[in-house]
């Protein structure tokens, strides 16, 4: 049903919230706010509805969102996975949540040892000896370990300032590189999926400054020579940095400093449980090597004499990156998670998200060309060369899935695969959701090939249909107008 | 797909149309199409100087944010202002109303090593 804008509702001068008349004696606007500042429209007409009414209408937008806990949502690259509600009960405790950051430290040692030890697990999982907990996303943890290596390079050698992008990164790693200052240059992909050697050697120059590298990459491989580019790279002289989207893949099974990996960066909401998007907050965590660490952000959290407290001491410190320590309420989730699944359940979320792709491009491969024929770590990549001829693009494959109640995988990402459809299951899905899922992808192959408008128009069940995505970007309505 | 025969072409799919000593530049009808609608387009200021290689604009379609390299080198003479309001005039036509830069060049003889039609179709097949 039409879920009509809440200014766009009848009102009829009510007023629908009766206060207490001796607590809030009623004064003019102006004598408690500056309503110079607020424009002439903002309050004139604001819809006088009951609490109900309001109610019901949020309500009913909620029931059109599509979301993980009604439906499967295999978004590639994204880690989707199923965020337990202990996490949220937890994190709810008054003992959390009724603290501030701005009281004493004698009276924050709980939260500041769950930080402490949170850092440590971090530690533990990359292998490196540098922590801070600070950034507020992972492009910021990106950002951040940056700055750290600009400031690396200033105090030992300020000609490096080029970093190195393979082809199939994520978008914001030549951003956050370019944000700190550095030039960035692309590396080629080879026909297998893995980084290309000889273009890596050639831009190995006195420039080179580091490479940012995603383990496995996006497209779901685990590069075949990381050695063999971890031992170029530290014999140029630059860092290894480690895009940590995917640790999914890699817990309990790689340690990525010993393959040679410097920095790094974890998105604590696709690896660690902690919710998705809609804005943030979010939390990226960064580790960093020896080399780095007198640069970190201050404060770091420190134990000492059985007492955690914040240290200043960092020397070449580039600053506070965050008010305050990060996004606690997010990192207190994730230090949840690692406490529910222990060091073993940590590996064996690994080994069910990599079981699990692969069992999915298995079962697929025969009805939708797989990118590559090797086996896949979090995520499969398909394209849609089968079902070209009848001129269905995976576009339409994944607009066909919201029919079937399926939230659509990632598509024409990464950008070097052609009509990309990349699916990520995560290991929280059980093989029943799993095997539905391949039912249905069988299902629109076929509907393909019987009936390809059906797929073409697709979706047909949705609230709302094809969504016109040029004219969207093109001639965006940011901004309500009555 | 149309290429026409009197431009010439790079292996990441720009034109080049030479002019006497200028020469206008684009993207060919492979990489619009490849990029797919196109929503926005970035163009430098007249009178920056691009050396051959070095990103000149970037194209973003519903797909994907595309850097779009320059092959020549050169003083920019002349932007299309035009893409600002139509970014679709790349898709629509790619080689008239969807021109990018027009370019002084800095040295005509780095036409030369530029792709002719035929070798650029037989790229891009």
């Amino acid at each position: 049903m039409e879920e009509k804008l809440i200014f766009n509702y009848k009102t009829h001068k009510r007023e629908p919230i009766a206060l207490p008349y001796d607590d809030f004696q009623y004064k003019n606007l102006d004598e408690i706010i500056d309503t110079e500042s607020i424009s002439d429209n903002a309050c004139k007409n604001f819809p006088d509805l009951s609490e109900p009414e309001v109610v019901r209408h949020f309500i009913r937008l909620s029931k059109l969102n599509f979301n993980i806990d009604e439906n499967f949502y295999p978004l590639g690259s994204c880690t989707m996975k199923y965020n337990p509600k202990v996490n949220e009960l937890i994190s709810r405790f008054k003992g959390f949540s009724d603290i501030h950051p701005a009281q004493d430290v004698e009276d924050l040692q709980g939260i500041l040892r769950i930080l402490f030890e949170l850092g440590e697990y971090f530690k533990d999982l990359s292998g490196l000896p540098g922590v801070t907990l600070q950034p507020a996303a992972g492009a910021h943890g990106e950002l951040t370990a940056l700055f750290m290596m600009k400031a690396y390079f200033e105090d030992t050698a300020p000609n490096k300032n080029v970093i190195l992008i393979p082809d199939t990164s994520h978008g914001t790693n030549p951003a956050s590189a370019q944000t700190a200052g550095f030039k960035t240059v692309k590396i080629k992909s080879n026909a297998d999926g893995d980084t290309d050697l000889e273009d890596l050697k050639a831009h190995l120059n006195d420039d080179f400054a580091g490479i940012m590298l995603t383990i496995p990459n996006t497209l779901g491989l685990f590069d075949k020579h990381i050695l063999e580019i971890s031992k170029l790279v530290r014999a140029s002289g630059g860092f290894l940095y480690m895009d940590g989207a995917n640790m999914n893949a890699l817990m309990g099974k790689v340690i990525p400093a010993d393959v040679g990996v410097d920095v790094m960066h974890f998105n604590l909401h696709k690896t660690f449980s902690t919710p998705h998007g809609g804005g943030g907050p979010g939390s990226g965590p960064i580790t960093v090597c020896s080399k780095l660490q007198r640069y970190l952000p201050n404060p770091l959290i420190i134990k000492s004499d059985n007492q955690y407290k914040f240290s200043y001491s960092n020397s070449g410190s580039i600053g506070k990156v965050k008010e305050y320590f990060g996004n606690i309420g997010v990192l207190l989730k994730a230090y949840i998670y690692i406490k529910s699944l222990g060091a073993e359940g940590l590996k064996r979320v690994t080994e069910f998200a990599v079981l699990n792709a692969n069992y999915i491009r298995k079962s697929l491969e025969d009805v939708y060309k797989p990118a590559f024929s090797r086996i896949c770590m979090h995520e499969c990549v398909f394209t849609n060369e089968y079902q070209e001829k009848s001129g269905v693009k995976t576009l339409h494959i994944a607009k066909r899935l919201l029919d079937y109640h399926i939230h659509a995988p990632t598509i024409y990402f990464p950008l070097i695969v052609h009509e990309a459809l990349m699916i990520e299951p995560t290991e929280t899905e059980s093989k029943e959701t799993i095997d539905n899922f391949i039912e249905i992808m069988k299902k629109i192959a076929q509907e393909s090939k019987d009936n390809p408008d059906l797929v073409k128009n697709a979706p047909h069940n949705v609230f709302r249909k094809k969504l016109d995505e040029v004219l969207a970007a093109r001639s965006p309505v940011l901004k309500w107008r009555r | 797909m149309n290429f026409p025969k009197e431009l010439l072409y790079t292996k990441t799919h720009e034109f080049v149309k030479p002019d006497g000593n200028n020469a206008v530049l684009g993207i060919t009808d492979y990489a619009q199409s490849q990029l797919g609608d196109i929503v926005f387009i970035e163009l430098p200021d007249v009178g920056t100087k691009f050396t051959k290689g070095e990103k000149f604009a970037v194209v973003e379609s519903v797909k994907a944010v595309e850097d779009i390299h320059t092959p020549v080198s050169g003083e920019v003479m002349e932007i299309n202002d035009d893409l600002e309001a139509n970014p679709n005039f790349v898709n629509e036509d790619p080689y008239s109303k969807g021109w990018l830069i027009k370019i002084k060049l800095d040295s005509p003889d780095e036409l030369k090593k530029l792709l002719n039609l035929e070798q650029y179709k037989e790229f891009v097949d």
